[in-house]
């Protein structure tokens, strides 16, 4: 334990409101923290970015899961596991479940939040390609009230995202239109739990008579940021399935993504898992036929 | 470049650990696996990574597996703690435990806590796991010694056990 | 006398109890008043002088306990074979994370803030990190020429061989670092007092290494060194040599402070710090008749044992006398290496030199099959060592082996030819899909054998003593120094004790490895417990029946409850007693250190491992799908902790075949965290099916061999095999990672270009 808890301030107001007003006093000085599956990791490094944490762990505003018509909002300090035990989640938005079920293992999906997953901004993070796909929309609060922006190019760059340094995540909401859809998801790490992404690929497709009317594709562990693959959805939709459209399809993921070396894996290997899961995606829908209630 | 030095009070925290109430004086940002340890010796719970990837420091709060290397203290007020002092009851093992023995489950013992906690959590949410769903549920923690193999075995003869657990 | 056999039941963990409930005492569970914390400041660099030591701003130093190499009482070296391994640096370092000095201070929070607040400026050298490099000699970075150790085994002719082949198979094969990763990472605490001298508790495998070590480093004498062993959380070999630098850290701040010292490493320090497996390359040159026998041939082994000599000659020594596997060579000419490079020094890893060559030698064997045009299985049959024939350093095969009837068993047990067949059928028949993804499956054999006991003369110079107690009770307690860290220490001679004596099991325990208390039994590693010890125990237990039958308290017959009665009887009368029993060479063992020749151990274990796996081409990651495990094994003391052993070594060895990498960035460890260096989970290991064969051993307790490090030998090289089964394309490097595996697919796609996916 390479930190010292004397110098840390912990503070844990009992409400939202009182949390968003601290952040607005000094904006920047206070990190939010909520399961700590990220931030305790850091600390215990003697790597946490700052001495002074709020802790947003269970706080009532962000723990709501809410079911309405058109779409679900998930609390921002919901953790994978209550993604994982939700009936609707399960149903609607397998990917998104799928993704918290290979986040870490038991113990890190009962505390890590769905928030911290996006907050944390890892280009690694198991969340975001479902949620990007599923065309997530974030809603922001801070004493400013609330905004809502899209989660698509909500991570800026490498770390960062449009977060303000007085805002919280309170609530992800996902759109209830894509029961219709074919749906793959696919994570590939070191080993079968507990394995940080090397490449993750998420995507949703509506065919009909062998034609991809509407697709949806993202990566993760590709780019600085989880990346939607806007140029190869492009060349897709409205496109037959046969074996040049795969040809296609991979090179234009290769020509999108821009992975790296690093501790865990090789630029090149990722390219060519990433252009393998998209081709991969492609086959399984040709062969899965009509669409899917 | 480390930022300066915060100042930090000690806090008096309460919670239930393995049935007691207690109360510990500890800064915000210890970790809970810390206070167990030191404040209330409980050694049973180990640190092996200190990083939440061994789960040799899983514990269970408020019914849910967490490993507690992870949780500052402060976020533990007013939870129910249970570690592995806590399952067995006078001198009576819990049918986990002594499965863990009669099939080999421990060898060097120090994953064995934890373990045995994941699986404790593991049959409280499925009462007849397949072997397929023991690995998964076991998968946070990691055991050198065995092969995990007579661990599994030893869940699931544990399972079929039934109402104890 | 008990009718109920205790050897081969599954008797209850002696220590299982207080382990499934939380109580057994680790080291860190161990706290002393006035206890202070210790830590260790390290080298950055892996080769310098020492030009400058900075105690830095924003610490109250004056707290602090600080140690250099110039408090050392006694002499600066962690004692071992050459002595060669500094305790602290003095002028300069030889590998990061060298120890250069240590401080103490009673909060651990303040003590890590100190340890980044010391500055150390060097003057750096040029430094080497690879066997090559270190073979050139452009830099000599120990003693002459950075060789630690060489052996030179010959056996036969083996100049004439090359003329009379009709193949000659020439290829070179590597196996890489791996840490031990133990659960529990290294810990100590070390009490100094002037009288008493000092005493050590810790997580260790060798209480008489660190008790020999510390004598040296503190200028004691061997009764004010007192050595205890902590309940030990997975050790491996990581524990054997290792805890003498530890505790040599521990008492040094003990001595200078006056006060107890606690130090215990996290992990990254642990992984970075301590002794991983020694990387190795081998050469194999191989004669090979037209009908797959083998004529002969040259091996070349070297092993990287980092920057001080610590073990190396004994690793070496073991990698060399397996070099040539199950096989019989009539002529053959190994010639071993260990030599010097400027990483943490390599060390003792379950296995212990064995695993490295017998990866070369079975890999090997699978391409002598190939060119010659033979299958795995026909290529080691027709090789196969049998009863007579010698081995390589001309030890006759006593035991009735039928190493045929194991491998033909082995491939029973896993439908090896009939799964073989259909594998290669669907993975070229089968519809690659457009994705160019698919799955290729494949089998692999491995066939090995596993000396136990120290090598050659080893055990006669160790010269193990083991003691028996009869206690107040009519109890007994085993006395050895022997430690228990899972694989069942105190279990089997707990069990050998009683069913020699005919007491019930509960009759018996086994005292803390104390060496206040026992006598030295040797070092727990080599696979010799069970039975060079476990032999020893059973020589001492029948000794203290001899002195209740000679004291007239005992009759020739008895029930343990008769025993009991008269075991009291004699302690009230004179106190405990213990019978001691002392290792004796068996008559015609003959070794010659010299020409390395001769019986290099008392007896071998033999075993055939069958991996069946699956190489996905969509993540060109591989899972093993089914793995048998089959070894003649002597007796099986306990069916349980037997088949424990043998899969948590399967599961290790799968890790060193396909998961774990050490990453090096300037001869430091990058990767130094579990998330980063990657052990199987639960959810990534097959069934290991386990079986066993016994045909005895006279050298052993009951017929017993050792069993502990034999199934980290055919994994790596099963599963290579495996590998190429399914893909057609050749891997010499253990681990093998699925980025590996990608760049070789890609390569011979590119070869085949027809064959490149959609």
């Amino acid at each position: 334990m390479r930190s010292d808890p004397a110098d840390y301030e912990l503070v844990a107001p009992d409400n939202l409101q009182a949390v968003v007003s601290l952040l607005a006093e000094d904006p920047g000085a206070w990190l939010p923290i909520a399961g700590g599956t990220d931030l305790m990791v850091l600390y215990a490094a003697g790597r946490l970015p700052g001495r002074k944490l709020v802790s947003i762990w269970n706080l009532p505003e962000l723990r709501r899961i809410e079911v309405a018509a058109e779409e679900i909002q998930i609390g921002a300090g919901c953790t994978y596991s209550e993604l994982r035990e939700h009936d609707v989640i399960s149903r609607e938005f397998p990917l998104l479940a799928r993704a918290a079920g290979w986040t870490g293992a038991i113990a890190n999906q009962n505390r890590g939040t769905l928030g911290g997953n996006i907050v944390n901004a890892s280009p690694a993070a198991d969340s975001l390609p479902a949620l990007l796909v599923y065309e997530a929309e974030l809603i922001l609060v801070s004493v400013r009230g609330e905004r809502r922006v899209p989660c698509l190019n909500f991570h800026t760059a490498y770390k960062k995202t449009k977060l303000a340094a007085d805002e919280l995540i309170q609530a992800i909401c996902l759109p209830r239109r894509f029961s219709g859809y074919y749906s793959y998801t696919r994570k590939v790490g070191a080993r079968n739990a507990q394995a940080i992404s090397k490449v993750c690929v998420a995507a949703l497709a509506r065919c009909r008579a062998g034609v991809i009317e509407d697709v949806r594709i993202a990566a993760g562990s590709v780019a600085p940021v989880p990346l939607r693959l806007l140029v190869t959805e492009r060349i897709v939709r409205g496109k037959v399935i046969q074996p040049g459209l795969l040809r296609s399809a991979r090179k234009a993921a290769a020509e999108e993504i821009a992975p790296i070396d690093d501790i865990r894996s090789t630029a090149k290997y990722r390219a060519a898992v990433a252009g393998n899961l998209v081709a991969e995606f492609l086959e399984e829908l040709s062969l899965a036929g009509s669409p899917h209630e | 470049m480390n930022p300066p030095p915060g100042k930090s009070l000690k806090r008096d925290i309460t919670f239930v650990v393995n049935g007691k109430e207690r109360k510990v004086e500890a800064y915000p940002m210890e970790r809970l696996l810390d206070v167990l340890r030191h404040q209330l010796t409980l050694t049973g719970t180990k640190e092996g990574c200190g990083e939440g990837e061994c789960g040799s420091c899983s514990v269970l709060m408020n019914g849910v597996l967490v490993n507690s290397c992870l949780v500052p203290v402060l976020q533990a007020r007013d939870a129910t703690i249970v570690t592995i002092e806590g399952l067995t009851k006078g001198q009576r093992l819990h049918a986990l435990q002594e499965e863990f023995l009669v099939c080999g489950g421990a060898q060097c013992g120090i994953c064995t806590p934890g373990m045995i906690l994941a699986a404790c959590h593991l049959l409280k949410k499925k009462a007849n796991p397949t072997p397929d769903d023991v690995r998964e549920a076991l998968a946070g923690n990691l055991c050198r010694c065995t092969g995990y193999a007579q661990i599994v075995e030893a869940v699931l003869v544990a399972s079929r056990r039934g109402s104890e657990t | 006398m008990n009718s109920h056999p205790i050897i081969g039941a599954p008797v209850p963990r002696k220590e299982g109890r207080d382990k499934v409930t939380g109580r057994a005492q680790y080291i860190d569970d161990m706290v002393l008043p006035g206890m202070l914390h210790g830590a260790t400041v390290r080298s950055h660099v892996p080769r310098g002088k020492i030009r400058k030591i900075t105690f830095g701003p924003g610490i109250a130093w004056d707290e602090f306990v600080i140690v250099t190499a110039k408090d050392i009482p006694g002499k600066n070296y962690i004692a071992l074979i050459l002595n060669d391994q500094p305790c602290l640096a003095e002028e300069s370092v030889n590998h990061a994370e060298e120890p250069i000095l240590l401080l103490a201070h009673p909060n651990r929070h303040i003590l890590a803030k100190a340890v980044a607040a010391v500055a150390i400026e060097y003057d750096p050298l040029p430094p080497i990190f690879t066997i090559e490099e270190s073979e050139t000699r452009r830099e000599i970075i120990w003693g002459t020429d950075n060789v630690f150790k060489s052996y030179l085994v010959e056996k036969g002719e083996v100049q004439g061989i090359w003329e009379r082949a009709d193949y000659i198979v020439e290829e070179e094969y590597f196996t890489r670092a791996q840490e031990q990763l133990y659960i529990e990472n290294n810990g100590v605490i070390a009490v100094f007092h002037q009288e008493q001298g000092i005493t050590v508790w810790g997580s260790l495998q060798c209480p008489y290494y660190v008790h020999k070590a510390l004598m040296a480093l503190c200028g004691l004498p061997a009764e004010k060194v007192r050595v205890v062993q902590m309940e030990t959380g997975g050790a491996f070999g990581g524990k054997e040599e290792y805890p003498s630098m530890i505790a040599g850290h521990a008492a040094l701040l003990a001595i200078k402070s006056g006060r107890p010292v606690k130090i215990i490493y996290d992990r990254m320090e642990d992984m970075v710090a301590t002794t991983k497996r020694h990387p190795s390359r081998t050469r194999h040159r191989t004669a090979v008749s037209k009908d797959g026998k083998i004529l002969g041939g040259e091996i070349d082994f070297t092993i990287d044992g980092g920057a001080y000599c610590t073990l190396s000659p004994v690793v070496l020594s073991r990698g060399t006398i397996h070099a040539g596997g199950p096989y019989y060579w009539p002529n053959i000419r190994i010639r071993a290496k260990a030599v010097a490079t400027n990483a943490p020094p390599h060390g003792a890893f379950r296995g212990f030199g064995a695993p490295q060559s017998l990866f070369a030698m079975e890999r090997h064997m699978d391409r002598i099959a190939q060119l010659v045009g033979l299958s795995p299985d026909e290529i080691r049959r027709r090789n196969f060592l049998r009863p007579g024939q010698t081995t390589t350093t001309e030890q006759v095969v006593r035991d009735p082996i039928d190493l045929g009837k194991l491998l033909d068993r082995a491939l029973e047990l896993s439908d090896y030819h009939a799964k073989k067949q259909r594998f290669a059928r669907e993975n070229t028949g089968a519809r690659v899909p457009a994705h160019a993804g698919g799955k290729k499956r494949g089998m692999g054999i491995a066939a090995f054998l596993h000396g136990a006991g120290f090598t050659g003369s080893g055990e006669r110079m160790l010269s193990s003593v083991v003691g028996v107690e009869g206690c107040a009770d009519g109890t007994l307690r085993v006395l050895v120094s022997s430690a228990e860290f899972g694989q069942g220490t105190k279990t089997i001679l707990c069990q050998i004790a009683a069913q020699a004596l005919g007491l019930r099991y509960e009759d018996v325990s086994m005292a803390q490895p104390d060496t206040m208390d026992v006598p030295n039994s040797g070092p727990t590693v080599a696979s010799r417990t069970a039975m060079i010890v476990g032999k020893l125990v059973q020589s001492a237990a029948l000794g203290i029946r001899q002195t209740l039958i000679a004291s007239g308290r005992l009759s020739d017959s008895y029930s343990p409850e008769e025993f009991r009665a008269a075991c009291r009887g004699h302690v009230a009368e004179h106190g405990p007693f213990r019978s001691l029993a002392r290792y004796e060479e068996p008559s015609g063992v003959f070794w010659d250190d010299q020409k390395y020749r001769g019986e290099a151990y008392a007896t071998f274990a033999w075993a055939v491992y069958v991996a069946e796996l699956t190489v996905d081409l969509t993540t060109y990651s591989v899972s093993v799908d089914d793995f048998v495990a089959l070894q003649e094994v002597g007796k099986v003391l306990h069916p349980v902790l037997a088949a424990g052993q043998i899969i948590g070594g399967v599961a290790q060895a799968i890790g060193f075949a396909l998961y774990e990498k050490v990453i090096w960035q300037d001869g430091r460890m990058l990767n130094g965290q579990m998330t980063n260096y990657i052990m199987p989970t639960s959810a990534d290991l097959p069934a290991i099916r386990v079986f066993f064969e016994e045909l005895g051993n006279v050298h052993g307790a009951f017929g017993a061999k050792g069993i502990g490090e034999l199934p980290m030998d055919g994994p790596g090289p099963a599963i290579v095999n495996a590998v190429e089964d399914a893909l057609g394309i050749r891997f010499d490097s253990i681990p093998l990672l699925p980025e590996d595996i990608f760049k070789a697919v890609t390569a011979q796609q590119e070869l085949e270009p027809a064959g490149v996916p959609g």
